[in-house]
């Protein structure tokens, strides 16, 4: 691929990105004027698209094996999601409970 | 943006800057050993700046070009950033100058941490703000263009590290998980993306679970906001 069509993709990729990053804004220009039903969504996606992120990031592992050797599993995983959870509500501190449960993971991924 | 909303808005992108910087390395490695030139992943990432989509493009890189396909599927992959978008409305409606660089900052993690934290009372908002985007757009490009610089040469065993994204989301995930709106929200989104993850292929797995979630939420409404 030549400089210049390689250009020509990152821009049009870039394009599709800038589309869905700008459109709410472009569409809904003054804040005090919103509909409702997107005054409501404003107030629940948060937390739903919270929730998507959170399954997204297990989509890659496998759920058929429960292994802590196989590196596809998604028991390290989960065992350190609890670990998140677990010292998220105790603590509430959010540096602390990303912190612990990475080193976890780490740990497990790189001991086993 | 100054000192004090630098001072304030950093620590809360402490976990982007671990997981940004990882898996931006991984990608400017990723390209270089596809003997991609130092440019490439390096403008991709300041170009595009969306972590998922610059790796699902990388075979569309060593082929004949499709720059239509490669449109769609920018697309499809981003569509997720509308429903960000409508939640950042008022936060970012008097950001001013600095609103344009916001918006196209408003990354998965740029969103998560700006919709779940408020600014501190004594910091002026927009820079807050706009300090969480900057720093988060500035990881990633450092990450991308460290590991197409040295990712031959260092050996580091940073093996699950990226894992602290994940961590970032749970937890940011509990903090959503409040009052009736949050609770209904979450449980839409996770039970939309599971169903999503069991009946999609992984390629169309984001754009049918917003489906689902956005008509639970709509669905929902008449029982979640009139009470």
């Amino acid at each position: 691929m030549s400089n210049v069509q390689t250009i020509l993709l990152i821009a049009v990729l870039a394009l599709s990105v800038i589309i869905t990053r700008f459109l709410p804004f472009a569409v809904f220009r003054k804040t005090d004027s919103l509909p409702a039903s997107i005054t409501y969504l404003g107030k629940v996606l948060p937390a739903a698209m919270m929730g998507l992120l959170v399954v997204y990031c297990f989509k890659d592992y496998s759920f058929t094996s429960w292994s802590l050797t196989d590196v596809s599993s998604v028991l390290p995983a989960a065992i350190a999601s609890a670990v998140v959870i677990a010292v998220h509500l105790m603590k509430r501190n959010t540096i602390l409970s990303i912190f612990v449960g990475t080193a976890v993971y780490m740990l497990i991924v790189n001991m086993m | 943006m100054n000192r004090k909303t630098l001072k304030a808005a950093f620590p809360y992108t402490v976990p982007v800057m671990a997981g940004y910087v990882f898996l931006g390395f991984a990608f400017g490695l990723l390209m270089i050993s596809k003997d991609a030139p130092l440019w490439v992943p390096v403008l991709m990432s300041l170009a595009i700046y969306s972590g998922a989509l610059e790796f699902a493009a990388v075979p569309f890189f060593f082929t004949a070009p499709d720059l239509i396909g490669s449109f769609v599927l920018g697309l499809l992959l981003s569509i997720r950033h509308i429903f960000y978008g409508i939640p950042m409305l008022e936060k970012y409606a008097d950001a001013g100058k600095l609103k344009i660089p916001m918006i196209f900052w408003l990354t998965d993690e740029t969103f998560s941490i700006s919709s779940t934290i408020d600014a501190p009372e004594d910091v002026d908002k927009t820079g807050f703000y706009a300090w969480i985007g900057l720093l988060d757009y500035l990881y990633w490009a450092c990450g991308t263009t460290a590991g197409a610089l040295f990712g031959n040469v260092v050996k580091l065993n940073l093996a699950g590290l990226d894992f602290a994204l994940t961590a970032l989301f749970i937890v940011l995930f509990i903090e959503q998980f409040k009052g009736r709106e949050g609770k209904f929200g979450g449980m839409c989104g996770i039970g939309a993306t599971v169903i999503a993850l069991a009946i999609a292929e992984s390629g169309n797995m984001v754009p049918v679970a917003l489906v689902i979630i956005l008509t639970a939420l709509l669905v929902g409404r008449r029982w979640i906001d009139h009470e």
